[in-house]
């Protein structure tokens, strides 16, 4: 017996004979014996106080963000974590529900959806947004693929930035085999944004998308109207990746530059860290590639009695029906973090975004002006060029040296690029967020004073 | 029946249409300069446009989704008998530890030695799904079922290629979930139908005529969609092996048998799991799930990267390369924070209990199928495990259809079981009511199910338009198809 | 079940109306039914060169999809244009305004008489 499992012994031996069965065995000899066990080799049940007491243990096992002044940027953010997002994602009328098959039964789902849908859209500035995908890496991957389908499988290169995030890029290289695309990476220039000439030379006729990050994994913010007429011009499909999302807040998404496609990592609006996941892609494209969009799609319509009412639409696009012909094999997307997105963006209002998008830009430019004046080998690495909330920071020794060292003085400081290789030099990338006060800025200064 | 008023819910756009500032989150102070972004920003970069949405105070936002979240049917609410869904319980414990701020406030590229407690707590998932599954190692990178299976094609197809091989063609049964060819596709295969026998199995004849040394791999679920047992499943593994092919199982039955038999002994390959199916992760209204994947010897070179090692020293760290891998099919790890639930439910049931939930899902499987046999068709005669498949066959002659009985469901306070699927069922009504639920609760929805088909004999009008009592009644989805309509916009 | 006498048809459910050397193409009554509400067309591109059999395109409805193949050899000519914002003429008016596409016909296909389509019609509902 135990308490998830509804029927105990009593109720076992009632139904089994009610069927006329002697034992649970009767019920399971189409199974070959050679196939199974007596018992698994797992220890025995354990109550709620000691797997709590074990859980506990493990998570006090890591050093949280919360421990110090934290840093640390490169594709996932700290941001404020309004206490109603939780609650709401608490109730069990969203957490234990499933995808929104029946609409009848699912106007809660549903309606949340298309809200994040429009919230997507007006952000990135497009017309028709998913339900949400696993992540910002998938997502950029799916962007690929739909370019290759729009373009009929008629062009084969992609052409990436190397300052889009280096962990998408070797996603993408792992799928991009399978869909038989070839990868042609564009380098970084000296200002840390990709080298616009380099990447005019490389969007030829053979090109089906053209993909670049604003702001950069480097955190410069990129040309986008340049880089949608390199596109345009090529006869290629224009994909921005963004994997910081509350920059939307402040930045224009690539939609008004006549991108085709935006999308990205919504984790910045109201998903935890996490240790990498569950996280939430986010994909908006124009209008016309609306058959071509891979993911759930909710869409308006009524009932019977002329009451507005949502559901899934376009399905024909998925797996579930289009089977080997469906535009992507993704099932279940992340429905419950676009629920948390969507309470976020809702509870810090559309006024309140701009505002704290306009935080992050001001603490992050606060912090470069501090350490500009520091001198003792710290420099901001490309100090002439525009960034929101990251950067990249150099300083006396290796990006990981220096993290160690920092960490030892009680600072989260950055997240090492070297790791990444790359076209630019081996430092700390620094995001600074509205959660860093000034006490923060002043405890990172110091911490750089000492290990100098 | 709901007995209390439900204001119609607006959406969020539409509320203070005067667009009146109100306070929504307060942030913290500015305690630096306030930068003008223009300033030190491209001006044509900056946003000048007017948001799409108001800025609410927060019991109204409170307000907003409460009043949504009345409007959905849940697990919580009542029996989810969703077949090859696994609707269980999702214990409250699961929520507690999946938001211990250790886990959840930890950045994914923090060092090693910062992160020992989710290293280890991933290496102890792995080793329990290696116990669970008999097989030789574990990926826990995918974030759901259909990533899982293109993971496990993908290591078959790399394994391949070190053999010198190309083969070009995947077996995939009638009666799969469309996922299967979906993802043979996506991996550059030709994903080839095999018909199903009478029984509703994979005949042995069938495999012997279709197991060329074209076939990569033969992508099998087991139980299959029919809740039925591949009896032959090692005569079929050791088929496909002997013909150099390789055996993917899909998973999402594992319910069936979890804790009293093991796949790694049925021959497979590589298996995803849905954590948020079998063990017990909350299936969020559509995600996040995660889908790791367990592998036989034979593919364990090629598990995707990054991936947690034990040092020799007992401690862990994350390997992030490796040649011989498939690379990384996603950002990070892997849904982190539904490992943490998976885990807790895996302690928390320990061995006795996985097995008896095996057992007490069959069991009920049964009891539905034996109550309900007297008033629904059923197609295969063969043995049900954990789900059973029924269809609309003698409503039909009524004009009753599997989802006019869907529908009218839900007028008795149950959710649907799942329809039209398997394919090779027409009018399917897949039922697996899962090992949650106390008796009674299987048994009203069994009476409920009897209760419809008598309808459908005596008042069939009803049952062809229900739902009537639900939020909001059928919705034109040929309107939403042929109207499209993906988002808000001011008028 | 209407099957027009003046019209050709085949095994899946096409028709096929001899316009000088253009033919007309579209599905037949059976088929829409079949199909349900169309709420999609995905038509070939014109100037496309097609064999007989192959596929050049999908009709979807809200739960299914299904192709749709040129009877005979020949080049696109023109594609209904008005079924991008009027599928419903498909289920509507199969055999009229609800047509799919004209084809340069370059040969005769293997095609079957009204009688032999209707034959083959009581068959398959059995």
């Amino acid at each position: 017996m135990h308490p998830w499992i509804g029927a105990g012994h009593e109720d076992r031996r009632r139904i089994l004979d009610e069927l006329g069965l002697g034992s649970v065995d009767d019920l399971f000899a189409t199974l070959p014996a050679e196939v199974c066990v007596d018992r698994v080799d797992l220890p025995e049940a354990l109550d709620e106080g000691t797997v709590l007491a074990e859980m506990e243990g493990l998570a006090a096992a890591n050093l949280e963000m919360g421990a110090g002044p934290s840093f640390l940027g490169a594709g996932v953010y700290r941001h404020i974590q309004p206490s109603v997002v939780d609650a709401v994602l608490s109730r069990a009328e969203f957490f234990t529900s499933y995808t929104p098959y029946q609409p009848e039964i699912s106007q809660g789902t549903l309606q949340v959806v298309y809200e994040f849908q429009t919230l997507i859209c007006q952000l990135t500035g497009l017309d028709v947004a998913n339900a949400s995908l696993y992540d910002g890496a998938t997502a950029m991957v799916e962007a690929v693929l739909m370019a290759h389908r729009v373009l009929r499988g008629a062009r084969d290169r992609v052409v990436l930035a190397e300052t889009v995030h280096p962990i998408y890029r070797r996603v993408l290289a792992a799928y991009a085999s399978s869909a038989g695309i070839e990868v042609v990476t564009v380098p970084a220039g000296s200002e840390g944004r990709v080298d616009l000439e380099r990447l005019r030379a490389a969007a030829t006729e053979a090109t089906c998308a053209v993909v670049v990050q604003s702001p950069g994994f480097l955190g410069v913010v990129e040309p986008l109207a340049a880089i949608a007429e390199i596109a345009r011009s090529a006869g290629a499909l224009s994909v921005e990746v963004v994997t910081e999302a509350v920059s939307l807040g402040l930045l224009k998404g690539g939609g008004s530059f006549g991108f085709d496609v935006v999308c990205g990592e919504a984790q910045s609006f109201g998903v935890a860290p996490g240790f990498g996941g569950p996280h939430l892609g986010f994909f908006a494209c124009q209008q016309s590639h609306i058959r071509q969009l891979p993911g759930r799609l909710v869409g308006e319509s009524v009932d019977e009695e002329g009451r507005r009412a949502f559901c899934l639409t376009l399905s024909t696009r998925e797996q579930h029906i289009r089977r080997a012909k469906a535009t992507s094999n993704i099932c279940t997307n992340q429905g419950l973090m676009a629920l948390a997105a969507t309470v976020w963006l809702e509870a810090i209002g559309g006024t309140g975004l701009g505002q704290l998008a306009r935080q992050n830009l001001s603490r992050a430019e606060a912090l470069k002006a501090r350490i500009a004046g520091l001198g003792g080998g710290w420099r901001v690495a490309y100090p002439a060029s525009p960034t929101f909330n990251e950067f990249l920071l150099l300083g006396p020794s290796s990006g990981e040296e220096l993290a160690s060292r920092l960490a030892a003085e009680g600072v989260l400081a950055g997240v090492p690029t070297r790791r990444w290789g790359g076209s630019w030099p081996d430092g700390l990338l620094v995001a600074v967020t509205e959660r860093n006060s000034a006490v923060d800025l002043d405890a990172f200064i110091a911490a750089l004073g000492r290990v100098s | 029946m709901r007995r209390r008023a439900l204001r119609e819910e607006p959406l969020i756009f539409e509320r203070n249409q005067l667009r009146t500032l109100r306070q929504g989150v307060l942030l913290p102070s500015l305690d630096v300069a306030d930068i003008e972004p223009t300033a030190v920003l491209p001006p044509d970069l900056v946003r000048d446009d007017v948001p799409l949405w108001p800025d609410l105070g927060e019991l109204e936002v409170v307000q907003h989704f409460h009043r949504l979240s009345q409007l959905n049917y849940a697990v919580d609410e009542g029996l989810y008998p969703l077949g090859s869904c696994t609707m269980k319980y999702n214990p409250r414990i699961n929520e507690r530890t999946a938001r211990l701020t250790g886990f959840a406030d930890l950045h994914p590229l923090q060092p090693d030695d910062q992160v020992q407690g989710a290293l280890a707590l991933m290496w102890e998932l792995e080793e329990a799904l290696k116990t669970l599954t008999g097989m030789a190692g574990v990926t826990l990178q995918p974030a759901a079922g259909a990533h899982g299976e293109l993971a496990g094609i993908l290591m078959i197809r790399r394994a391949l290629e070190e053999r010198g091989e190309r083969r070009e063609v995947v077996l995939v049964p009638d009666s799969a979930h469309g996922t299967n060819p979906a993802t043979a596709a996506f991996a550059g295969y030709r994903a080839v139908e095999m018909p199903s026998g009478p029984e509703g199995t994979v005949g042995l004849d069938t495999l012997d005529r279709m197991m060329t040394d074209e076939v990569a791999a033969i992508m099998l679920t087991v139980p299959n969609t029919l809740g039925v047992f591949e009896h032959r499943i090692v005569q079929i593994a050791e088929l496909v092996h002997r013909r150099g092919g390789y055996l993917y199982m899909d998973g999402a039955n594992l319910n069936a048998f979890v804790g009293r038999a093991l796949p790694g002994r049925m021959g497979a390959d590589a298996m995803h799991i849905n954590l948020h199916k079998t063990f017990s992760t909350p299936h969020g209204g559509g995600g996040p799930g995660a889908g790791p994947v367990a592998v036989s010897e034979a593919l364990l070179p090629h598990l995707p990267v990054p991936r947690v090692e034990r040092t020799d020293d007992g401690r862990f760290r994350m390997l992030w390369d490796d040649p011989s891998s498939i690379g990384a099919l996603r950002g990070y790890f892997g849904n982190f924070l539904v490992l943490v639930r998976a885990l807790t439910y895996i302690r928390a049931m320990g061995a006795d209990g996985l097995r008896a939930m095996s057992d007490v899902a069959v069991l009920y499987a049964n009891l539905v199928r034996h109550r309900l046999r007297k008033a629904y068709h059923l197609k295969f005669d063969a043995p049900s495990l954990h789900e059973v498949v029924f269809d609309d066959n003698r409503q039909a002659v009524r004009d009753v259809h599997n989802t006019d009985i869907a529908k009218r469901l839900l007028d008795y306070g149950f959710h649907p079981p799942t329809m039209s699927f398997p394919l090779i069922v027409h009018g399917a009504l897949m039922i697996e009511p899962t090992e949650s639920a106390p008796p009674e609760e299987v048994e009203a929805f069994c009476d409920a199910m009897l209760s419809i088909a008598r309808e459908a004999e005596e008042n069939p009008e009803l049952v062809k338009t229900a739902p009537h009592t639900t939020p909001v009644r059928r919705v034109d989805e040929v309107r939403a198809a042929r109207q499209l309509k993906t988002r808000w916009t001011p008028d | 079940m209407s099957v027009p006498g003046d019209l050709k048809y085949t095994r899946s459910h096409e028709w096929l109306r001899k316009d000088d050397a253009e033919v007309v193409v579209g599905i037949t009554q059976y088929a829409q039914e079949q199909l349900g509400e169309v709420v999609y067309v995905e038509l070939p591109d014109v100037g496309r060169n097609v064999d007989a059999n192959e596929e050049i395109g999908t009709l979807e409805s809200v739960k299914a999809v299904s192709e749709f193949f040129a009877p005979i050899a020949g080049e696109i000519v023109a594609v209904n244009e008005r079924l991008a914002d009027e599928p419903n003429l498909v289920n509507d008016d199969p055999f009229g305004d609800g047509w799919l596409v004209r084809i340069s016909a370059s040969e005769d296909g293997d095609l079957l008489e009204p009688e032999e389509y209707q034959a083959f019609l009581e068959e398959e509902s059995h």
